[in-house]
């Protein structure tokens, strides 16, 4: 029992940190139906960030934190303008070959200039206490409280704003939405720069975690976190945080009664089966096509 | 006798088209064959240049095979590696272990075969699913299988596991991927431009419309599903033992995104294109060599701005004349000429 607790708590680390990311792919698709799949090597960008501000600038946990949230926020911001924003009418595949050809771009430009994996220092005081058998860390609370903090704020940008309010018109219909004087390309840089900035704090918080970082650790964080999305019902936000809760919940647990090499099969089996059953996610709608 | 005049004036008209179209590809086909047989058994091309040869035309293989999928069904499919994957281990597989050493020159081409087959096996299974999912959720069905593949092959013990397949002899030569090569091409374009290449074009432009307009969806879908995972199958096979060692990290999804990065720059739905694009990739990555690792960094940047200021790639949904078949180029003219005799029917 103290066993499947302690897992349990694992389960909530990682999936929250899963949900994170997941949200910002969510957000992206619901506004631009448009995958994102740069956004895996910005979470990584965001760990390299979070390693450059703690190792030269020598910052402490919160200025790191806010550093890292509005660099990566930044970057994703600069993306959108520079590489998605002239494809915005062009076939949707372009787009998704723009963001992977951007996550390519991302992820060696981070290897050219860092050919070796680095360890984030740990940047906040290192305590465990252990209850029975049950051991928590700080940084597990840590990890679990401020990704929940992010995802209510979030949950309240969306829901109870003027600005979210104009992501869901955005979402609901593209045409008539501009027509009714929201200023449709401001409030799609405001969701990359959420989105975006969320991933960023994942990924600083999954080098907290997990301290070695590597150039390649977004590749596959970013498709387990976009599997979280797709599970959920892709482009909605509340389904994006179930999904990677249960992601979280898989992994752990197969890596926690089978060989941990199963875990991927498992996770993406589990997708698999999930997409041929329900291909539009736990809390997705399915979309009636029209002739 | 004005009909008879009209009659050798088309002839006339065309003569050109017939003669050049008819005779280029024999031509070309007998010349390259001849020309690899006598590089293969010469040497009189360095074996480095002969390797990315080798590598050009296994990427043909997978980008042409691709574009069935995402170019002219529209699907987009990122699983590519996988049915590699599982070609490259079934050929290993046959030729470390089943064939006797001393046939394995004999026998290799059917090694190669049996792997396409075990891949176009798997290309089935893949297709059931895209009878319900579409678009960016079939996306993620065959991202999915592609993870799946690698894992279970990491998993297996009896076939090396992570630390992969060693032991292949060098039977990939240069006319047998000259073969392989024409012949993917070849089956390739024939089913694009056949009937049951409209219906893979119906399903790319509206799949309800073509159902109800009766094109078997379901079938179309296995049917090319099946055909392209064939020959990625192929080309795993090829890799495998023009390499000589396989593990399954290569086959991962950086591995489809290489592939699709070939289509894409070559351009969608067009044969020509996707050759085109093969050639360029491969080659581009060879020369940018000696930038090291700023050459990674350089390719996808290209590849971005590729989308931005020509987003349907180089030859996107155009294709050569000397793919075209001459049906289409004689409907072609005959539209043109109608459209100068009268511009105003056809405004």
């Amino acid at each position: 029992m103290a066993y499947l607790f302690q897992q349990a708590l694992n389960a909530l680390q990682l999936g929250s940190i899963y949900a994170l990311i997941a949200l910002g792919y969510t957000m992206v698709y619901g506004i631009l139906t448009m995958i994102n799949f740069a956004h895996g090597d910005l979470f990584m960008v965001g760990a390299f960030f979070c390693f450059l501000l703690a190792v030269y600038l020598e910052l402490s946990f919160v200025p790191t934190l806010l550093f890292t949230i509005l660099g990566v926020a930044m970057l994703g911001v600069v993306i959108e303008r520079l590489a998605y924003k002239p494809l915005r009418n062009a076939p949707r595949v372009s787009a998704i070959i723009t963001a992977l050809g951007v996550g390519l771009f991302l992820e060696n430009f981070t290897l050219a200039l860092s050919p070796y994996p680095k360890h984030i220092p740990a940047l906040i005081e290192h305590t465990t206490w252990t209850i029975g058998t049950v051991s928590i860390s700080s940084l597990q609370i840590l990890v679990i409280v401020l990704s929940l903090v992010l995802m209510l704020i979030l949950d309240f940008v969306v829901q109870r704003t003027k600005a979210g309010m104009a992501m869901r018109a955005i979402s609901w219909d593209k045409t008539i939405v501009p027509l009714m004087g929201v200023p449709v390309n401001k409030i799609i840089s405001l969701t990359f720069a959420i989105g975006t900035g969320l991933g960023g704090a994942a990924g600083m918080m999954y080098g907290l975690a997990y301290p070695v970082i590597d150039p390649y650790m977004g590749i596959m964080v970013g498709w387990k976190a976009f599997i979280s999305a797709v599970v959920g019902g892709i482009g909605n936000i509340r389904g994006a945080m179930i999904g990677g809760f249960i992601l979280g919940a898989v992994e752990i647990m197969v890596a926690a009664f089978f060989p941990s090499t199963y875990r991927d099969f498992v996770a993406f089996t589990l997708l698999f089966i999930l997409l041929i059953v329900r291909p539009y996610g736990i809390l997705g709608k399915p979309h009636p096509q029209k002739v | 006798m004005s009909s008879f005049k009209a009659a050798y004036h088309a002839l006339l008209a065309h003569w050109h088209t017939l003669t050049g179209y008819k005779l280029f590809w024999p031509v070309f086909i007998i010349a390259g064959l001849a020309f690899c047989v006598a590089v293969d058994t010469y040497g009189f091309v360095d074996l480095y240049l002969q390797l990315i040869l080798i590598y050009v035309g296994i990427n043909i293989i997978l980008t042409v095979s691709l574009n069935l999928i995402n170019g002219y069904m529209g699907e987009f499919s990122v699983g590519h590696a996988g049915f590699m994957a599982v070609g490259a281990y079934v050929a290993s597989l046959l030729t470390v272990h089943s064939f006797p050493a001393g046939a394995q020159n004999l026998l290799f081409p059917l090694a190669i075969l049996a792997g396409g087959l075990g891949a176009a096996f798997v290309g089935f299974l893949v297709a059931i699913p895209s009878f319900k999912t579409r678009g960016d959720y079939l996306a993620i069905v065959t991202l999915a299988f592609c993870m799946i593949v690698k894992s279970v092959l990491e998993n297996i013990d009896a076939v090396g596991g992570p630390r992969g397949l060693l032991g292949m002899e060098k039977l990939t030569t240069l006319p047998w991927v000259f073969f392989w090569t024409a012949l993917s091409v070849w089956v390739i374009r024939n089913l694009v431009y056949s009937n049951f290449g409209r219906g893979v074009l119906s399903i790319r432009e509206d799949e309800i419309a073509s159902d109800l307009m009766s094109v078997n969806t379901r079938q179309v879908k296995i049917i090319a599903f099946v055909v392209s995972s064939f020959f990625a199958g192929i080309a795993g096979g090829l890799f495998a033992h023009a390499l000589q060692f396989i593990n399954p990290r290569m086959f991962d999804i950086l591995k489809s995104t290489d592939i699709l990065i070939m289509v894409y720059l070559g351009g969608i739905a067009s044969i020509s294109g996707s050759i085109i694009g093969a050639v360029i990739y491969t080659i581009l990555l060879e020369i940018l060599r000696p930038l090291g690792i700023w050459r990674m960094v350089f390719m996808p940047l290209m590849l971005v701005l590729l989308m931005i200021y020509r987003p349907r790639g180089i030859m996107g949904m155009k294709e050569a004349r000397l793919f075209t078949p001459l049906r289409d180029l004689t409907t072609e003219k005959l539209w043109r000429q109608k459209k100068k005799e009268a511009p105003d029917a056809s405004a």
